[in-house]
């Protein structure tokens, strides 16, 4: 859901941007506090993967695509703070060398994407994994992947609303309803890579498991 | 080999073969765009400076080849940006 140059007017890309601005700024000095320089490789390897997952996408319902966010999966692994760090640095390389997402609408791009996405992930991660029922686990991960995709839809849908692109009347339940399908395959893709990476964390570590995000290994 | 190496090869992986048989239908936001009659607004990019436009390189004609190869060059240069930015925050 990148939003391209032209969807945006003027002062919904200049409110995303700062609003994204003030959160990568405070990312950035969460980020200080909790990282060691042994972490940078994994961080630099997890936005690796979400580029390259980003890439493919899937089919769903008739003539439509969807492909994987990755925001709940970095958000799970990582924290939010490193999350929202790595989802951005994905969307300006999407935006700059590839013109994927208009550089005019980059800030509502990380604030959606970026931002937005891996904080709620994070939140209903950990919140579903209190609850400790049986499968817990995979389903805090299912879920906070599918809401992840639905924040960023619902986000967009305002922006292009505020924007006078669209009624919002008119955009938000199909963005709802065909980011609700796109979510599923975000869910699934998200288990089984936060199930792959975690197996091999098990041993040795030289990654940052941030407590705050109930990320961990169980 | 280091756990991360095998993950950055993974990555590398999906952006080769995966990548270039990935459905190329319109996205959800390009779907409602079409769909509600929007999509045209967003067909000019402001700046066009990016040198592999929806992930090609204009000098290779095989599509599938084209989209590997941009892929590939994302994925790395994602890898050190992040590597780069991440070392910055740690060391300042």
């Amino acid at each position: 859901m990148h939003i391209p140059d032209g969807f945006l007017d003027a002062k919904t890309a200049v409110a995303t941007s700062a609003a994204s601005l003030a959160a990568l700024k405070y990312s950035m000095t969460k980020v200080k506090e909790e990282l060691g320089e042994r972490d940078v490789p994994s961080l630099g390897v997890m936005a690796a993967f979400i580029f390259a997952a980003q890439m493919v996408n899937f089919p769903v319902m008739a003539g439509t695509s969807g492909h994987l966010l990755g925001a709940a999966l970095a958000a799970i692994l990582f924290g939010p703070y490193s999350a929202s760090l790595i989802l951005s640095a994905v969307l300006i390389v999407q935006c700059l060398f590839f013109q994927d997402g208009g550089i005019t609408a980059l800030g509502a791009n990380i604030l959606n994407m970026a931002v937005a996405a891996t904080f709620v992930a994070s939140c209903v991660y950990s919140a579903v994994k209190k609850l400790k029922f049986a499968g817990s686990e995979i389903a805090a991960v299912f879920l906070s992947a599918w809401i992840s995709v639905l924040v960023g839809a619902f986000l967009t849908s305002v922006e292009l609303a505020l924007s006078d692109t669209v009624p919002l009347n008119a955009v938000i339940a199909p963005m709802m309803l065909v980011h609700a399908v796109i979510g599923i395959g975000e869910g699934i893709i998200t288990c089984a890579a936060v199930g792959y990476v975690r197996r091999f964390l098990d041993g040795k570590s030289g990654a940052c498991v941030n407590s705050d995000a109930g990320g961990g290994v169980n | 080999m280091n756990r991360w190496a095998m993950l950055l090869f993974l990555a590398v992986v999906v952006a080769a073969f995966l990548s270039p048989f990935a459905s190329p239908h319109p996205d959800g936001l390009e779907r409602v765009a079409e769909d509600l009659g929007f999509l045209k607004k967003g067909e000019s990019p402001v700046l066009q400076f990016s040198p592999m436009p929806d992930y090609t390189v204009a000098t290779i004609n095989d599509e599938r080849v084209s989209t590997a190869l941009a892929g590939v060059t994302g994925t790395l240069i994602t890898l050190a940006f992040v590597w780069g930015w991440m070392k910055l925050i740690s060391k300042f």
